[in-house]
């Protein structure tokens, strides 16, 4: 699995991209966040606040319920402010 | 048609190359979207746009095809920059064509809404006081939202 962070994400976990191999456990999104949040430090803060988090899965936005797959390319990043 | 892309775009070239030979067309609608001296309450120097290659353009071609399939245009383009911009420095281009204006007008308010709220595009601004990442704003999901329910 492949995990992107973007803007303030990028920033506090202090990782642009990196290759993940969660446990069995890790069916959906939201056991994935919890996962990445029990590394501590930058994840922690990061992830504090889920309602300025979105997530796209295969570069599609989908909910914290989405179930993942193992290739799948899940990137995290705040609310969009473009154009 | 869509492009993702550091350089700075020409709006005449841009409107001409997108229309020049289609004689079914008669309205075309532009919109500029520039970086602003002011922020929320402080004065930027400069902004920095980042994006999420392969993402962004999924999204805006994705953005386009709704915008196709709701109104009759006959052409239409978004060119959007990423990378360090100064105030007054263009960001994105939204350019629609069609056989008559109302479409044209509204197909180009419908991107530049949709595009504000979906494209992953991340502003960070830069200001005497310090730098920032720009928050989403409210205003812009509810201009999003009004599209949802018309037509």
């Amino acid at each position: 699995m492949k995990l992107l962070y973007f803007a303030w994400l990028r920033e506090k976990t202090g990782v642009a991209n990196e290759d993940a191999s969660p446990p069995e456990h890790v069916i959906t999104v939201a056991d994935l966040i919890q996962w990445l949040v029990q590394r501590g430090g930058g994840y922690k803060t990061a992830f504090s606040d889920l309602s300025v988090v979105r997530v796209a899965v295969n570069q599609e936005y989908v909910a914290l319920d989405h179930a993942l797959a193992a290739g799948d390319e899940v990137a995290f990043f705040p609310p969009v402010t473009g154009g | 048609m869509i492009r993702v892309q550091q350089e700075d775009f020409n709006i005449g070239q841009e409107i001409d190359a997108l229309t020049s030979g289609n004689t079914a067309i008669g309205g075309i609608c532009t919109f500029t979207g520039t970086v602003r001296d002011m922020g929320s309450d402080r004065q930027v120097t400069a902004m920095t746009l980042e994006h999420y290659p392969g993402m962004t353009e999924k999204a805006l071609a994705e953005i386009e095809a709704e915008a196709a399939a709701r109104w009759p245009l006959s052409a239409s383009l978004i060119v959007h920059r990423y990378g360090r911009l100064q105030p007054g420095d263009r960001i994105v281009l939204v350019i629609t064509a069609s056989a008559h204006r109302q479409a044209a007008f509204d197909a180009c308010q419908f991107l530049m809404d949709w595009l504000k709220t979906k494209a992953p595009f991340w502003k960070k601004e830069e200001a005497e006081d310090g730098i920032q990442w720009v928050e989403a704003r409210d205003s812009d999901d509810d201009a999003a939202a009004r599209w949802k329910t018309d037509k």
